[in-house]
């Protein structure tokens, strides 16, 4: 039997967590407080994903602005963390942008889009 | 001279957040004073995820969190002014401010909200040896240039500290093709929220050393290394411990500091522990009409909560412009507190102020495992929650209710103790 260590990120409380693995099945998760605990470490441990928030040029603002943030618009495989953030390099996207705008759709073959996080002008 | 009933200083998520509230508590004479081009404050650079959890149910980056409050504030009209830096604010609250446009102005307000936010502990507080090359930046000043400006401040980096700013700043350095050789933290504990260690360094295989600081910064022009060496208890460099790591770019990310120059100047009394001003249940400082809020009172780790502390100086604000709050400091009782908290904000609650609910904020010395927080008023323990771990980092927070203080009349005792389980 495997045993896994993990810091729970749902909240500042931060449990240490001890899920016991036999192969890819989850035998026992401990050491959570709340539901949110044992759901966490049940994905982290079989598939691990992750929000990417970057940001991108952008041309022609009016206010000068240079870039806009941007992030994946749902969390996508901790693996493709790095392909996420090559795939947008170089990216420039014209103003005005608006928070929810498509920056680089199906980002990296992941089927999710990086979208901005703040209105540019 | 102008004149409004509240002026806010600072438009960041407190600012935007107490004139939200004074707006919802039925006052129209609102101005928000902020010194950058755009609202939003410090939020604006902070574009990863992870905000909002508390207020919205759900993760939003820094600019949308600080959207959805510009929006709220814009629905209702409420009057701001950009590119406007507050340079004085006088005892009778006569707010002296100067913008390109307007030159030098004059506002009197009837009340005033403080929401400057806080600044970062630069390098000149910590006394590392060394000539002072380029490459030594705060971990806020790295975010700023990489995720606003969009320049790279270095490629091999050292980070000193392990506030959420620089925790943040390691991950954001690597996914921009940094590498990013350690963080070295010179406490036994880390200061940031467990979710950014996790994220941040455990991710990308960056070690955190703990109890270790930086001892000599090498290069004349540019950073060209830096010594680390292991810290015994009283955080004296251990000789023996060094090790060298090539570098272009040191970070700091060691504290924040309340920005209460405004503040002192006007004569607000400050805490000498959290560094902001100490208040009352209220949130009203030393000078009736004067209020504070967010990281200018006491530094947060979550804008959640600066948000909620901010809500309530809004509303306190409209409610001493009405004339509904009590101005003396009579009925006021200090919060004690033994085992554990620092400070507390509030400082002190007038029993008979307190409406529905008061949240007391505090933040422990060190790391402790396995206490209860328990809440004593006249001695009689009427709120005990157990808490398996409480560190620096974390603030901490006991809810006093109305229905607490209306089962202790005539109270002369609060006080907060951490107990052993």
């Amino acid at each position: 039997m495997e045993t896994r260590n993990l810091t729970c990120i749902n909240c500042p409380l931060g449990c240490q967590i001890e899920v016991k693995m036999e192969g890819n099945e989850v035998v026992s998760v401990t050491g959570n407080t709340c539901p949110r605990g044992e759901n966490y470490a049940r994905k982290e441990v079989v598939n691990p994903t992750r929000i990417v928030t970057s940001s991108v040029r952008v041309s022609g603002s009016e206010t000068g602005a240079v870039t806009v943030s941007c992030k994946t618009a749902s969390d996508i495989p901790k693996g493709k963390i790095f392909d996420v953030v090559k795939d947008i390099k170089g990216v420039t996207i014209p103003c005005p942008v608006h928070i929810g705008d498509v920056v680089k759709a199906d980002v990296a073959g992941t089927g999710v889009d990086m979208i901005a996080t703040k209105n540019v002008v | 001279m102008e004149n409004y009933n509240i002026v806010i200083i600072g438009g960041g998520p407190a600012g935007l957040a107490a004139a939200v509230s004074a707006y919802d508590a039925g006052e129209r004479s609102i101005l928000v004073l902020e010194r950058d081009v755009n609202l939003g404050g410090i939020l604006n650079q902070c574009i990863h995820n992870g905000f909002g959890l508390h207020t919205f149910k759900e993760e939003l980056t820094g600019p949308e969190y600080a959207q959805r409050f510009i929006d709220e504030l814009k629905e209702r009209k409420i009057e701001y002014r950009l590119n406007t830096m507050v340079l004085d604010i006088s005892k009778d609250k006569v707010v002296t401010a100067c913008s390109k446009e307007d030159g030098v102005t004059q506002i009197q307000a009837k009340a005033v909200i403080l929401t400057m936010g806080c600044r970062e502990r630069s390098r000149g507080s910590l006394n590392i040896p060394g000539f002072r090359p380029a490459g030594v930046f705060s971990a806020g000043t790295a975010q700023r240039l990489v995720n606003i400006e969009g320049y790279m401040p270095g490629r091999r980096v050292v980070i000193l500290g392990s506030g959420d700013i620089g925790l943040i700043m390691a991950r954001r350095m690597t996914l921009e093709g940094a590498k990013v050789l350690v963080c070295a933290e010179i406490m036994p504990y880390s200061g940031g929220l467990k979710r950014n260690i996790v994220q941040c360094l455990d991710d990308f295989g960056i070690p955190l050393k703990l109890s270790h600081t930086v001892v000599d910064i090498q290069g004349k022009d540019r950073v060209e290394g830096v010594t680390i060496a292991e810290v015994d208890s009283r955080m004296k460099p251990i000789p023996g411990t060094e090790e060298h790591y090539d570098c272009d770019t040191l970070l700091l990310s060691v504290g924040l500091i309340p920005e209460n120059e405004l503040s002192r100047g006007m004569g607000v009394e400050l805490s000498p522990v959290h560094k902001g001003p100490v208040v009352n249940e209220s949130l009203q400082t030393s000078i009736p009409g004067v209020f504070a809020a967010g990281n200018v009172l006491h530094v947060h780790d979550l804008v959640d909560y600066v948000s909620e502390e901010a809500k309530a100086a809004g509303k306190n604000a409209a409610a001493y412009v009405r004339g509904e709050l009590k101005e003396d400091e009579s009925g006021e009782i200090p919060v004690k507190f033994e085992g554990g908290p620092r400070y507390t904000v509030p400082e002190t609650i007038d029993p008979s102020q307190v409406k529905d609910q008061l949240t007391i904020r505090y933040r422990v010395g060190s790391v402790m495992r396995d206490r209860k927080v328990n809440l004593y008023l006249d001695g009689e323990r009427v709120l005990s929650r157990p808490r398996k771990v409480m560190a620096p980092g974390e603030m901490e927070e006991v809810l006093l209710t109305r229905k607490m203080l209306d089962e202790h009349p005539n109270l002369k005792s609060i006080e907060i103790k951490v107990e052993d389980s």
